[in-house]
């Protein structure tokens, strides 16, 4: 492998500005490499560099989850409906991170709508797993995830709904950061589930991603429930975690896991006390109903969300008949099984008789996680758990078994049912394939669990990743 | 339970055309997934508010100032069928 695809996002990006680097011969090895890219993880790679010549991520290409809107640029979120389309806008936080600096490298595979844990729902066929191409990468940030850890990409964006950030960043090896639901602006990003999407980075190192989450943040007029990021985003330094109270939940750190996740997660937390960090129980009684809150709320906003691809404004279109079979046959055509399969789940979580049992109740167990978290972060400073009870599953394992796939991210959903921001960083190997360690804490703590994060990679030292021998 | 009837209407209110074969698929598997979902039955919730939205903010309003919406041509291109202005769609039949 070359030196140049050696250097971290953040390397690079001082060496171009400190004139050492070229952004010409850095854009053409990832442009080269993006083009050659086996794992399908790439669904358009771009012929020129695009961003700002001068900012402080000048330089340093940036590989971009479908769903993210780009002007001009097919942007299907996946999925066969929205095949041909090209939007006329670009979505903000792209817009911001090109203004930085930062050219398109390319748009990424993902599960279609947002919707999956294995990226085998992609409309444009699955991704593979760079560590072992028999294994999902995760999903449904799964194309960007493997883009990253396979050295196509030095960094990605990737959006996280119940874990669509961690889980794919843990199954390949690197680094995800889902914010604070607010932090980022969602506009131009396809819809999946309103009130918990966020979009955040993917990227080989904590600095990297503090890096990339410094230029995503910030209130937008075209979102309405964006916040101004109370802070400045600092890059992270953090050498010891000494005070720094780390809470340990039963609910999320026993049941279901893996004996090689487990194995790692306990040297992960003997690490924390090594740095001087305390461990304590603390309880969060209603994650364990995470799931059921998450595959009712999520799946009933979808179903709204998604009523706009009818075949009229934009997209496919396919009829055989009237209108009514416009609409039905389009839709039948263009949305793959757990799409549908999702908007069923949402329109009878809504339909009138139902609607009390199922949504209004989801949106109580919601209210009980948010209170769980509450009470744990007023003992702790951060929760740590792994990110997902197992590695990398292999392709098809788990495509007869809707439930089995649900049940993969019990980790992962009761943060963003609270808004509250989570990182998942390598926390070494399991037979072979990485684990992810997964760090939460209070809304818009991310300053704090970059640095936590920041002290534990180095603690860790982990130092793998099929990047290396690209 | 849900059963065939029920997914076949469900499938109406969501516009989706499903196949014999997705109507019995999809019937045991919404069923699967509703048991697991409906162990939330065994909380006390009463008492508890309801969670839309987790973050804490206030109506957020901007002056009403006209400005420039898309232009027409640009919005109609991306659609599958465009005529007079518009975006065409088949008739809505009997």
């Amino acid at each position: 492998m070359s030196d140049l695809g050696y250097l971290s996002a953040a390397q690079a990006a001082e060496q171009i500005r400190a004139g050492e680097v070229s952004a010409d011969e850095l854009w053409t090895l990832y442009r080269e490499r993006a083009a050659a890219d086996d794992l399908n993880a790439f669904l358009w790679v771009a012929d020129e560099a695009d961003g700002a010549d001068d900012g402080p991520l000048a330089g340093v290409p940036l590989a971009v989850k479908d769903l993210f809107c780009v002007e001009g640029v097919p942007s299907y979120a996946g999925s066969r409906i929205l095949e041909g389309y090209r939007p006329p806008y670009t979505a903000t936080s792209v817009r911001k991170l090109r203004a930085a600096g930062a050219p398109v490298l390319g748009k990424t595979n993902m599960d279609e709508f947002a919707m999956g844990s294995s990226n085998e729902n992609s409309g444009f066929g699955p991704v593979e797993n760079p560590w072992d191409r028999e294994r999902v990468p995760g999903g449904s940030s799964g194309g960007s995830a493997a883009a990253v850890a396979a050295g196509s990409a030095p960094w990605a964006i990737g959006t996280d709904t119940g874990g669509s950030i961690r889980q794919p960043a843990a199954l390949c090896g690197i680094v995800g950061l889902k914010p604070t639901y607010g932090a980022v602006s969602r506009y131009g990003m396809i819809a999946f589930a309103s009130s918990l999407d966020q979009a955040g980075p993917l990227t080989r190192d904590v600095t990297d991603a503090a890096l990339l989450f410094r230029h995503m943040v910030g209130r937008d007029p075209c979102d309405s429930t964006s916040l101004e990021f109370p802070e400045e985003v600092a890059l992270p330094s953090a050498e010891r975690l000494d005070g720094v109270r780390f809470g340990v939940p039963p609910e999320l750190t026993g049941e279901g896991i893996e004996d090689g996740v487990k194995t790692v997660f306990d040297e992960a937390l003997a690490k924390i006390e090594d740095l001087g960090g305390e461990l304590e129980e603390v309880a969060l009684p209603h994650s364990p109903h995470g799931i059921s809150a998450y595959y009712v709320i999520a799946p009933a906003e979808a179903s709204a969300n998604l009523s706009r691809y009818d075949g009229v404004r934009f997209g496919t279109r396919a009829t055989d008949g009237d209108l009514l079979s416009m609409y039905e046959e389009t839709r039948e055509a263009g949305f793959g099984d757990e799409v549908k399969r999702r908007i069923m789940l949402g329109t009878y979580a809504l339909s009138s008789g139902y609607y009390e049992a199922y949504y209004g109740r989801a949106q109580r167990v919601r209210t009980k996680i948010a209170d769980d978290f509450r009470e744990a972060f007023a003992k702790v400073d951060l929760i740590v758990t792994p990110t997902s009870p197992t590695v990398a599953f292999k392709l098809g394992e788990r495509t007869d078994d809707p439930l089995a796939m649900y049940l993969s991210d019990a980790f992962t959903v009761p943060m963003p049912l609270a808004g509250i921001p989570a990182i998942s960083i390598p926390g070494g190997l399991a037979d072979g394939l990485p684990v992810g360690i997964q760090l939460a804490g209070p809304a818009f703590s991310e300053n704090r669990i970059l640095d936590a994060a920041y002290a534990l990679e180095q603690a860790i030292g982990f130092e793998e990743g099929p990047w290396r021998d690209a | 339970m849900i059963d065939r009837e029920q997914v076949l209407h469900v499938a109406r209110l969501a516009r989706l055309r499903l196949s014999d074969e997705e109507v019995e698929r999809m019937s045991s598997e919404l069923s699967t997934i509703l048991d697991h979902i409906e162990k939330i039955n065994e909380l006390e919730l009463d008492s508890v508010e309801p969670t839309s939205h987790v973050v804490e903010v206030e109506n957020v309003l901007r002056a009403d100032e006209p400005r420039e919406s898309w232009p027409r041509e640009q919005i109609l291109e991306l659609a599958p069928d465009a005529a007079d202005g518009g975006f065409r769609v088949p008739s809505p039949g009997a």
